[in-house]
This record gives C-alpha cells, sequence and structure tokens, in this order.
C-alpha cells in the first residue's frame, strides 16, 4: 500500500490522529464481530440461560438447510436484477441527459433527489403502490389483462423488491455515469463520427467500453448495495415472502436472529455475512489501488 | 461535428420525461395520499388527484401526533432524526479526515495493520450486527441516548476510504512547498489540506447526512423512550400495529414531512454534492 | 440564536429523565399501535393518576414480534422493562423461560395483592397456566376469530343480511351465490392464517395440533396436524376456492391485505380477530354483521371451543422490590370489572372476568351493540378440551412462519394440501427439537 513519496515524521502524532476512529471501530466493530463468532458456535436459549459449546454444528446445518442454500440464490438473483436494472437505466438517462444543453440541469435535479429518500420509506410507498388490493399498479395492470399479486406469486413479489430497490440507487449511478461521460474526450467521438459511425456504433464501440471502469465500480457498489442496505426495503413490502421467495440473506439474519430467536443460527450467518463483504471489499479495492496506480 | 437530428433530440426528451416520471412517482402518490380522507384508501383504487382533507391531515400529525398516530408529535421525531443526522455526519467527517491524514501522510509502525482494521468495516451495514453491537451499547448504558444512536454508526470506513483517496490525488508539490516554508504537520493539515478538500466534504456531508436520517433498525432498536424516536422509525410504528389498520392518511403525511429535510439538502447543496462524490471517483 | 436553541435542547434532554420526580418508575413494553396504543396509554394515566407511589410508563415497540424479541435482546444486556407484552405464540418460550421471568401468581402473593384466579375466565386463562393451574402471566388483551361479512353485499346477492353462515358448506354456496349474483367479486378472505385456518381449525373441531395436550405437558411435543383429515380437506378446499374466487389469499402472517378486501367490497366476509371490531367499525361504510367461525358439521365434536389469541403481560425479573410492589398493584387496577369493561367495550378484545362480562352486561352494551358478544359465546361454546385448551409449543414463532410459508405454496398450487402439511410438521418438529435442545 502507497502513501505520499514524501512524509511527515511523528513518534505519536499518526496514532493520536488515527485513535478516535480505530477506538470506535474496535468497539463498535470488532468486538461485536468477534463476539458474533463466538456466539455462531454456541446453542442457547433465548434468554441466555443456558449455553453450550457446539463447534460448528450451526454451519453444518446451514448448509444442509435446503431454505438457507435457497435464500443464497435469492439474494444472487435480487442482487443482479437489481444491479442490472439500475445501471441500464440510469446509463440510459445519463446518456440522454448528456445529450442536452439547457436542460440538463433541470432534468439531473429531478433525478438525483429520490437518493434523499430512506429505504424504509421508500418500501412503504412501493408497498402502498402495489398492494394488490387498492394500489394503482396492480389495478393498471389489470386493465391489461395482467393478474398482480405479490403476496402469491414468488415472480411478482421479486419483482416488487428488485424494482423499490432499483429505484433508489438510480440517482446514485446516475451521477457517475453523467461524470464518466463528460470526462471522454470530444474529439475522439468527433473522429468517429466523422467515419461514418451512427450514434448506436458510436456509443457500443467508443463510449461504453471507455465507461468500462465506471461501470465496474457502479457494479461493485450495487451489489454490495443490494444485498446488505435493501433491509428497509424487503421489511416493508414483502417480509421475505411469499414462502420465502424473497427472504435475502441480510433480511434471513433478521428473521432468524431477531424475530426467531435462534442466536446461534444467526450469528453463524452473520459470519459468513462478514466474509462475503471481505471479500467483496478486498476486491474492490484492490481494483481501485490499480487504478490509483497507473 | 457530431450531427443534432431533430428526432433523436426529440427521443431523448420523451425517454428523460418518462424516466423523470418513474422516479417521481412513488413520491407524488404520497402527496396525493396525505390530502385524503382516513378510509378512502381502503375502499378501492387510490385516487390520483388531491383530495381535500391536506390541511386537516397536516395539522393533525404535526400538532397533535401521538394521539391519532402511535407516535409522539412529530417536532420531536424530525429533531431526533436532525441531531442524529448531524451527529454522525460530523463526526464522520471529522474522524475520518483524521484518520486519513495519517494513513497519507505518515509512515509509522503498524500502519498497514490499522488500515486493514479499518477498512474491513468499509461495506458492513450494521444489521449484520446488530445484536452483539446492542449489547455493547446497553453495556456502555448508552441505550436512549444521542451518543447510542450515533456512535455506533460513525465506526463504518466510507469516508475515511473517500478522503484518503482524495488526499493520494493531492499533489505532492503542496507538500514540499509547505515544508519549504516551515509548516508542520498539523498547519499543514489545517490550512491546506482541509481547505483542497472542502467539495469533498461537502459531498461527505450529504451522504452522511442522508445515511443518518434514513436509519431505521438502529434506532427503533436502541430506544424505549419515546423523546428519542427518530422520524422514520415513527413511520414505521404507524404502519406496525397490531390489530389495527394503518392510517394512512397520517402515515403518507408524515412520510412526506420526513423525506424533506434529506431532499432539501440534497437540492440545495446539488453541485458540491455532484462535484464531491465524481471527483473523489476518478 | 440557533446554536443557543440547540445547546438548550440538548441540556434539556440529557436533564429531563432524571427530573421525573421521587415515584417509582415502571417499565411497560407493549406492541400495541394506532387507535390502541391510545387506549394503552390512557389505562396508564388513569392507573397514575388513581394513587401517587407508582409511574407506569407505556413504551411502543413495535409488533409483537419486535416487541418481545427487543425485551429478550434487553434482558441479555440488562436492560429489560419489568412489563412486557407477550403474544400467545410466545408463550412457550416465556414459560420455559424460568429465571428470566417472574410468575404472576408469585408475585401476587410476594405483595399479598388482591387476586383470585378463580375470577378470570377459564378459557383465557387456561392459555397461561403452569400444569399446576398456577397463571404466569396476566392476560391483558385476549381476542378470538370471529366471522364478519358486509350485509349490504348480503342482500345485493339475495341472501338473508341477518343470516351469516354456520357450517362451511354454507359459507361455501353463500359465497358462490355472492360471486354469480355480481355482488361481490370474492367470497371471503382471513387474516392470521395460521391462527384461524390451522390453529382455532383444529380447536374449534377438536383435534389435536401436537401430542402431549398440545404441547402442554412437556418439551418433547411432535406435531400431528398432517393426520387431521378434517385439516387436510379444508386446506384443499381453500386452495380450490382461491381458483374459483370463492376465498382470496391476504398474505401470511397477519394476512395484511384482508381488511382492504373487505372494506374495498372485494371480499363479502372476512375471518378475523374480535379485536379487528373497532377496526372494522371505522373503515367499513357498509352495515357489518358478525357470525361465529364457521364449522364443517360432519365432523363429530364440532363446534367446540374456539382459541384465543392477543397477548398477556410478562414480568421479567431483576427489578427492585419496589417495582414489583407497582406492578402488583397495576395488576390489581386492571383486574377491577369497571377497566376491565371499559377495555373491552372500546377495543373489542376480550373481557378476562366473569364480573367485567357481567357488568358489561348491565350496562347494556351487548344490547346496544350486537355482535359484540359473539366472540365470549364462541369461546364458553364448551368446557376447553385438551384440544381446545391452547398451544404452547417453543419456537412457535417460528413455527408459525414456516405455516405461513407452507400455506403460500399450497394456495399457489405449487403443493398439495397434505404436501403443506407434511412439511409443516417435519420443518415444525425440527424447531420443537432445537427448542427442547435449548432447555436441556
Amino acid at each position: 500500500m502507497q502513501t505520499k513519496r514524501m512524509t511527515f515524521t511523528s513518534r505519536w502524532l499518526p496514532y493520536v490522529l488515527l485513535a478516535p476512529q480505530v477506538i470506535i471501530t474496535l468497539i463498535f466493530f470488532v468486538w461485536p464481530a468477534s463476539q458474533a463468532l463466538w456466539q455462531s458456535m454456541l446453542r442457547q436459549d433465548p434468554f441466555g440461560l443456558r449455553t453450550t459449546f457446539v463447534w460448528f454444528r450451526n454451519f453444518e446445518r446451514l448448509f444442509a438447510d435446503p431454505n438457507y442454500l435457497a435464500s443464497m440464490k435469492t439474494t444472487a438473483i435480487f442482487a443482479v436484477g437489481t444491479t442490472l436494472l439500475s445501471l441500464s437505466l440510469s446509463l440510459l438517462f445519463a446518456v440522454m441527459v448528456n445529450r442536452m444543453i439547457r436542460s440538463r440541469d433541470l432534468y439531473t435535479t429531478f433525478l438525483v433527489w429520490p437518493y434523499a429518500v430512506a429505504p424504509a420509506v421508500a418500501g412503504v410507498l412501493w408497498w402502498f403502490i402495489f398492494n394488490p388490493s387498492v394500489g394503482i399498479l396492480p389495478y393498471m395492470l389489470e386493465m391489461l389483462g395482467y393478474d398482480w399479486n405479490h403476496r402469491l406469486h414468488a415472480g411478482d413479489a421479486m419483482a416488487l423488491v428488485i424494482l423499490a430497490a432499483a429505484w433508489k440507487q438510480i440517482s446514485y449511478n446516475f451521477l457517475f455515469f453523467l461524470a464518466g461521460l463528460q470526462s471522454i474526450p470530444q474529439s475522439l467521438i468527433e473522429a468517429a463520427a466523422i467515419d461514418g459511425a451512427g450514434r448506436t456504433k458510436r456509443f457500443w464501440t467508443i463510449i461504453f467500453p471507455l465507461l468500462s471502469p465506471t461501470t465496474f465500480f457502479l457494479m461493485v457498489v450495487n451489489i454490495v448495495y443490494a444485498m446488505f442496505d435493501t433491509f428497509g426495503v424487503i421489511h416493508a413490502t414483502t417480509a421475505g415472502g411469499p414462502a420465502q421467495a424473497t427472504n435475502i440473506l441480510v433480511y434471513k439474519v433478521y428473521r432468524d436472529g431477531f424475530i426467531g430467536n435462534n442466536l446461534g443460527s444467526s450469528a453463524a450467518q452473520s459470519v459468513i455475512l462478514m466474509g462475503i463483504v471481505i471479500v467483496l471489499t478486498v476486491v474492490q479495492f484492490r481494483w481501485i489501488e490499480r487504478r490509483v496506480n497507473y | 461535428m457530431v450531427e443534432n437530428d431533430r428526432w433523436g433530440m426529440l427521443l431523448a426528451h420523451l425517454v428523460l420525461i418518462l424516466g423523470v416520471a418513474v422516479v417521481v412517482f412513488p413520491v407524488y402518490v404520497a402527496i396525493i395520499a396525505s390530502t385524503h380522507a382516513p378510509g378512502t384508501f381502503l375502499q378501492g383504487v387510490m385516487p390520483l388527484l388531491p383530495g381535500s382533507h391536506g390541511w386537516e391531515n397536516y395539522r393533525t400529525i404535526i400538532f397533535e401526533g401521538r394521539s391519532n398516530a402511535g407516535a409522539p408529535p412529530i417536532g420531536s421525531m424530525l429533531w431526533n432524526s436532525f441531531v442524529m443526522a448531524m451527529m454522525i455526519a460530523v463526526g464522520k467527517i471529522a474522524i475520518s479526515l483524521l484518520s486519513a491524514f495519517a494513513i497519507v501522510y505518515f509512515r509509522f509502525p503498524g500502519r498497514i495493520f490499522f488500515f486493514w482494521i479499518i477498512f474491513v468495516t468499509l461495506m458492513l451495514p450494521v444489521e449484520v450486527r446488530i445484536v452483539p453491537t446492542y449489547q455493547v451499547v446497553a453495556n456502555l448504558h448508552m441505550l436512549n441516548t444521542y451518543a447510542g444512536l450515533s456512535i455506533p454508526l460513525i465506526a463504518s470506513a466510507t469516508a475515511t476510504f473517500l478522503f484518503r483517496q482524495f488526499f493520494m490525488t493531492v499533489p505532492e508539490e503542496m507538500l514540499e512547498a509547505a515544508r519549504v516554508d516551515g509548516a508542520g504537520p498539523w498547519k499543514f493539515f489545517k490550512d491546506i489540506l482541509v481547505p483542497l478538500s472542502v467539495t469533498n466534504i461537502a459531498a461527505m456531508f450529504v451522504i452522511m447526512f442522508i445515511y443518518g436520517w434514513n436509519q431505521y433498525l438502529w434506532p427503533l432498536l436502541i430506544t424505549t423512550d419515546d423523546s428519542y424516536y427518530t422520524i422514520v422509525m415513527g413511520i414505521q410504528r404507524m404502519v406496525t400495529g397490531a390489530d389495527s389498520e394503518p392510517l394512512w392518511h397520517l402515515v403518507m403525511a408524515t412520510v412526506v414531512l420526513a423525506a424533506l429535510p434529506p431532499i432539501l439538502v440534497i437540492l440545495f447543496m446539488q453541485r458540491l454534492f455532484v462535484k464531491g462524490l465524481t471527483e473523489t471517483e476518478k | 440564536m440557533f446554536k443557543h436553541s440547540l445547546l438548550a435542547a440538548t441540556a434539556l434532554a440529557l436533564v429531563a429523565p432524571a427530573a421525573a420526580s421521587a415515584q417509582t418508575e415502571i417499565q411497560w413494553w407493549h406492541a400495541m399501535g394506532g387507535r390502541l396504543g391510545e387506549l394503552v396509554e390512557e389505562i396508564a394515566a388513569n392507573f397514575n393518576a388513581s394513587q401517587s407511589d407508582y409511574v407506569i410508563v407505556p413504551s411502543f415497540r413495535g409488533t409483537y414480534a419486535e416487541t418481545m424479541n427487543g425485551a429478550i435482546a434487553a434482558f441479555r444486556a440488562g436492560e429489560q422493562p419489568a412489563i412486557v407484552q407477550v403474544f400467545e405464540v410466545g408463550t412457550g418460550t416465556m414459560m420455559a423461560a424460568e429465571g428470566a421471568v417472574y410468575p404472576i401468581y408469585q408475585l401476587m402473593a410476594d405483595h399479598h395483592a388482591n387476586f383470585d384466579q378463580a375470577a378470570y375466565l377459564p378459557a383465557v386463562v387456561g392459555y397461561y397456566t403452569d400444569p399446576d393451574g398456577n397463571m404466569l402471566s396476566f392476560p391483558f388483551n385476549s381476542s378470538t376469530p370471529i366471522l364478519y361479512y358486509n350485509k349490504d353485499i348480503f342482500a345485493n346477492a339475495g341472501l338473508d343480511p341477518n343470516t351469516p353462515p354456520r357450517t362451511w358448506a354454507e359459507m361455501e354456496s353463500m359465497s358462490r351465490q355472492i360471486i354469480s349474483s355480481g355482488a361481490a367479486s370474492c367470497g371471503f378472505t382471513t387474516r392470521w392464517p395460521s391462527w384461524v385456518q390451522l390453529e382455532n381449525f383444529l380447536a374449534w373441531h377438536n383435534l389435536p395440533l401436537g401430542t402431549l395436550q398440545n404441547g402442554f405437558a412437556g418439551f418433547d411435543t411432535e406435531l400431528v396436524l398432517n393426520q387431521q383429515a378434517p385439516l387436510i380437506r379444508h386446506w384443499e378446499n381453500l386452495a380450490r376456492w382461491q381458483s374459483e374466487g370463492v376465498f382470496s389469499w391476504a398474505g401470511g402472517g397477519a394476512g395484511p391485505d384482508a381488511g382492504p378486501k373487505f372494506y374495498s367490497g372485494e371480499c363479502a366476509m372476512m375471518m378475523e380477530s374480535s379485536a379487528g371490531r373497532a377496526g372494522v367499525l371505522s373503515n367499513a361504510t357498509f352495515d357489518v354483521g358478525y357470525g361465529m367461525m364457521p364449522y364443517y358439521d360432519d365432523v363429530a365434536g364440532a363446534p367446540q371451543n374456539s382459541i384465543i389469541g392477543g397477548a398477556t403481560l410478562w414480568v421479567l425479573s431483576g427489578h427492585s422490590d419496589a417495582e414489583y410492589e407497582g406492578v402488583a398493584r397495576f395488576f390489581e387496577f386492571l383486574s377491577q370489572p369497571e377497566q376491565q369493561a371499559w377495555w373491552h367495550q372500546n377495543t373489542g378484545y376480550l373481557p378476562i372476568t366473569q364480573a367485567a362480562y357481567e357488568l358489561t352486561r348491565e350496562q347494556g352494551y351487548y344490547a346496544a351493540n350486537p355482535g359484540a358478544d359473539i366472540s365470549i359465546q364462541q369461546m364458553n361454546l364448551n368446557p376447553p378440551t385438551e384440544n381446545s385448551r391452547g398451544l404452547r409449543f417453543g419456537n412457535f414463532v417460528q413455527i408459525r412462519d414456516v405455516i405461513s410459508e407452507e400455506m403460500e405454496a399450497m394456495i399457489t398450487g405449487a403443493e398439495t394440501a397434505q404436501q403443506a402439511a407434511d412439511n409443516v410438521v417435519s420443518r415444525g418438529d425440527a424447531l420443537l427439537r432445537d427448542f427442547q435442545a435449548a432447555m436441556q
């Protein structure tokens, strides 16, 4: 890992500067995380009155549990769906806005603010819009001949949570894509235009490849968002149903641990999730390091 | 010269207007819903035009709060959300600036170790480690305090990471010049680095303010005293009561009021926010 | 200016809790939101005004599950409230937590409270007593599922608006008449599918859900619901009716869409907790009728009696004697016929003492509100049997989730009724064994 070529020297100052963050991290992250690690090897009653040490039983049972494996698959579908939908819409909007001159700021303003809406609030809004009995969208879909019911149909439920989760993320992706587009030298595009490449061809052969670093960065960010930050959306819309069709891993940790009181299993799931997060962090970090290095 | 065809532009406008409509739709629905009478939503399809109860609903939610909706008056919840969001935003920016400064501008034993301790927390959401974190906070007697609401959420490393990325792009010459002038580390930090980071600080402020404002599960867990309830949690409270239908008209009025402050923050700071956010990434 | 008000408010927030005088404060966590939350606060305020030694501080903690688990998490951290409201399915977990709970009968005896267990309704108390018949928690809000129906739709369909269906056969034929006449597009819907269409269905037909008296007699109980032919037939009917429009599934868990379906006139009937009465009356723009739950008339012993849902107040250990003294006084207060009658009439929850029921009748409440006593009649229809006394399974919160999921799979046709019931048993038994293991 690099620093500046030239640095300050002090025996104590860097430690003092780091202290607040490190202390908070140790108390509120490292310590609870190690607690989770310890708890994942215990079997306890809800009140913590009786405890048995069971080694890796909780993990073994998780990987033997078809529901857990199904939840992994659900999470994968959800994360990929949310990422694809959100990225493609925001890219489309960014490309379109980038062509505007006078109305650019106006459109940007309208597209940016959903970022400010809380996931829990967004969940309530979508619940309301998609309610099979009183919601406006099922009513419109019914007129088109589609019987929407996310209480019963796993596909509808998945579509609902993907839509709600992707909606929230459009603003963020849009900003990065727009910045990425603006940094592409105009000369490159003009050169291609002179060569007779049409708009679509120019996009796929020049603009899209040049955007790929931004796209990759956003992909990781969106996958992490979909996997971990969508608790509020799921909680307010489907609560993991129907029949666990939208029960993603993070929600399962909450349901098993906080609602079902199965602390050992829930802790084991937390540990697995932490593992996934750390891997994703390292992947992203390596990539960003490389980009800064060139 | 790139051609500027009229139909293409028209299509682009069309796509964008449609896009804006989709993006705005949920909040439009909330605004409409907040202007109707109590039973309207439960008796058929939700209307798409404003009703006549708007004034009444907002008055109820602002002045009576508790008695009708199972939540304390909205003023105190908004205030709590504001305090929590501010503490998280300011706290995070302060500790992150310091630690990023240490990591980039110093070489010292244990640097790599500390770096990883901080960065492992980069993306780990509080929901994943919620039960043990709750126990730690309870043992420190921080339940029902603003400190308990905010400090554990300051522990994530996102801001440190972004400031580090930005500091790496600050030209080496800055430091050389400062040293030639005989400036110590603190003076360099205060007079050069922080002023250079203004747009990043602004972007971070927006992100963290919104992050803090939007917390749900954490405040739900650690506050038992309703004078510490936050607004987002208040909304969920109003939606989930045993054996009763939510009062949707009041819920939606609260939703609108709850979404307003972060939206205002983002709109007022849009330029700085966009600039800070995207510059750091480059 | 701004800075000053910020400082002032912070200072105020820091000082406020300490300023609450020398009275003993008693924390009470509950799950009553909306209108019910208001009534809970009123009842606490009334108690606080009635004496000067104790202050009950009610705190709304979210859904039933959130409230219970919040209290458990708080207990593990040593921050538990003195009183917590726990829903009936949490009873097994709470009862097994010896050392964490302070049984009511003991609390009342220790503090010389005026407490006569015989004064409470047997059907209510039966759910919450230990094998020796001692009351472990205080029945605060008990309810039982009944049938609500839309009289206007009945009239439009050419049915007698004053005769609700009594049996499932009538339920089906009336629903079909309603649909074919165009009066509504769906016959009936249900809230709380597990509670209504399984737990109460079995009690109402005097059939067991699990062995060992539905878990009352020991932790090694096993589920047997998949062996109950009438239940399998009923679930098969539900799945078929769903596809034909007779029935409309309103979601698992609490069945959150049932209310909107009923209020909007989409469904003519709704099976819902008797405690939903206030909500139904405030949301319905039509004449509401009430009936008992339907039954299959070819099942011997049906109708038996329905079982209760709702919640009780548990007292958690680890507090001072003075606080427990206050809790005992509060429970005495809650048991007074006047308080009980007021609570019953305002919420639709059952009166928990015989005296409160009598008082309500004398006050002319049932005469003025026809249908309000359906729930009590249904509960008291017959003396409870082993099958209809209640349920006591550990991990039942999770088992209910399992039931909900399997019912969803059955309704969509992904599984047959028998498969769904078999899966409930195999997955549920595994959870029961977990609980048993954790108890050793």
